[in-house]
């Protein structure tokens, strides 16, 4: 993107044009380039999602329009744009108007500092993982903003829950995010990439990935974590008073949410773009993280597909109670194994550039306090699980007893 | 691209964002049917007339949870320079980050004993 910048700012300055304005040029040009990317991933992701959703449910799922369907979303889009657009008069018109705006914008904002391959980037921010924390916390803003301006109470009921659960697992997914920036020691992602050529961080530190994995799935607001859109409970949630294309907006920020989770996953555990001969052609290099990111984005549409939504006390305890601490745990266990194996001169200083074999020893010692924290874990699971379970049975029995008496 | 020209990429994406959700929007402005009457633009809630203001006082459940949640994002401001400088630190990196995050951990372990921690 660099190249291309001052490249198509040199041609500009050639030609007689002002400097200023030639870097504006190129510099729009670069966004509209990056911005394309996901855009153009979303009206496919629209598709990809019904179609694995209908195929774990034992349907076809879209097949008319198009060859397998794949015009399906062009016609949706058709018909979201000839439906008429219904403003309630007792909403907040424009905070109303605004929220899908927002909503939509903040996932699309985070692929600034996506690397699609070594060279090829929007920007390559120092502080590229803070960066996408920040802008992650503007998706809750534009729901809270939704659900207050709709002027419903189903839906303020739903936008409460929902900043109840965003915030609640943004730490352990920050806690998490420190693990990879730590063994990187730099906050770009392109650095964090970089650092994994000997080992990925997926095997240096799985309990981080896994946190990760969970509270970008609760981020997200996936099943079992879809309290947005509880339809049993909540009508449909923030939503409910949408209609039209920004009903729309709402879902397809969502799709693109699930899908740029995929990616930032596979560049923050997966190594990215790394893979065999990617170092031959950015195409290449491009194809391995799009494989490996719709591998994990079609894991998520699994885990949507098949566990049961949770109670909102119960996700909440999962966060606070279990999520948080292990994060915290994780992090201390990381951060003094590291320490320790660095000052052994068992593990390198610098990962970025580290073969395997430097990185082997410490791999192993990770594993194994990742493991040994695993088998804890689901001990301390299984007996408070075994105690809950008794704790109810026995309320239920009493309960009987009562009913008996009278 | 220096750092001036890194943000300015930052921030005219940040300009053209909000931009793309609103094409369809203003597209579908141009072309949808206008008929609006009382009833279709009152609020549908969930199918049942609707009783009473929603913008009320409501008891706001997540309060304790938004206060603790401060907490723990302060302290990620301060772990994210201390994760980064980390590998050049010696075993006294460690100590401190530990004691920092000792400290907010002891908080959180105060908030579950108050029972700050359950949802009601």
């Amino acid at each position: 993107m660099d190249e291309l910048c001052t490249g198509l700012c040199k041609l500009m300055a050639e030609a007689g044009a002002d400097v200023g304005l030639a870097q504006f040029v190129s510099l729009l040009v670069g966004v509209l380039l990056v911005s394309g990317v996901p855009l153009v991933t979303v009206i496919l992701l629209i598709w990809v999602e019904r179609k694995v959703a209908a195929r774990i449910q034992d349907r076809i799922g879209p097949n008319r329009v198009g060859p397998l369907g794949l015009l399906q979303t062009f016609a949706d889009m058709l018909k979201l744009l000839s439906k008429e657009d219904i403003t309630p008069t007792a909403a907040d018109r424009i905070l109303y108007n605004i929220a899908p705006l927002v909503s939509f914008a903040s996932v699309v904002l985070i692929w600034a500092v996506i690397p699609f391959t070594p060279f090829h980037y929007g920007v390559d921010l120092e502080i590229g993982a803070l960066y996408f924390v920040a802008i992650a916390s503007f998706g809750t803003l534009s729901i809270m903003a939704a659900g207050w301006a709709s002027n419903n109470k189903y839906a303020l009921l739903g936008a409460f829950r929902v900043v109840a659960l965003l915030v609640s697992y943004e730490v352990p997914l920050v806690f998490a995010l420190l693990a990879p920036v730590m063994l990187a020691g730099s906050m770009s992602l392109v650095d964090i990439v970089n650092a994994q050529t000997g080992m990925w961080f997926v095997v240096l530190s799985p309990l981080a990935f896994v946190i990760f994995y969970i509270s970008s799935q609760a981020e997200t607001g996936r099943a079992p974590f879809d309290l947005i859109e509880a339809e049993s409970e909540l009508v449909a949630g923030f939503n409910i008073e949408y209609s039209g294309m920004k009903f729309g907006m709402f879902f397809a920020a969502e799709f693109l949410h699930v899908f740029t989770n995929g990616i930032l996953m596979a560049l923050l555990f997966f190594g990215g773009w790394m893979g065999p001969l990617f170092y031959e052609s950015p195409l290449i290099a491009f194809a391995w993280l799009g494989v490996k990111g719709t591998i994990i984005y079609l894991t998520t549409l699994w885990l949507r597909n098949t566990v049961p939504r949770l109670r909102i006390d119960q996700i909440m305890a999962f966060n606070w109670k279990f999520l948080v601490p292990l994060s915290i745990a994780n992090l201390i266990f990381l951060s003094l194994a590291l320490k320790i194996l660095q000052e052994l001169g068992m593990a390198p200083r610098d990962l970025i550039g580290a073969s395997f074999a430097e990185v082997l020893p410490a791999t192993i010692v990770m594993l194994l306090i990742n493991l040994a924290m695993t088998v804890y874990l689901l001990g301390i699971m299984r007996k408070r699980g075994r105690e809950a379970r008794r704790e109810s049975q026995a309320g239920a029995a009493l309960a009987r007893a009562g009913a008996a008496g009278d | 691209m220096n750092v001036l020209n890194e943000w300015a990429f930052v921030g005219l994406f940040a300009l053209m964002a909000p931009i793309f959700p609103a094409l369809p929007i203003v597209i579908a402005w141009l072309f949808r049917p206008r008929k609006p009457n009382v009833l279709k633009s009152s609020t549908y809630e969930c199918g049942v007339e609707t009783i009473g203001d929603t913008w009320v006082q409501f008891r706001v459940q997540y309060y304790i949870y938004g206060l603790i949640f401060l907490v723990f994002d302060v302290e990620m401001v301060f772990l994210f320079p201390w994760a980064v400088a980390y590998n050049g630190m010696n075993l006294f990196g460690f100590i401190a980050g530990f004691l920092f995050i000792f400290l907010l951990t002891d908080a959180l372990f105060y908030a579950w004993k108050k029972n700050a921690l359950d949802w009601k």
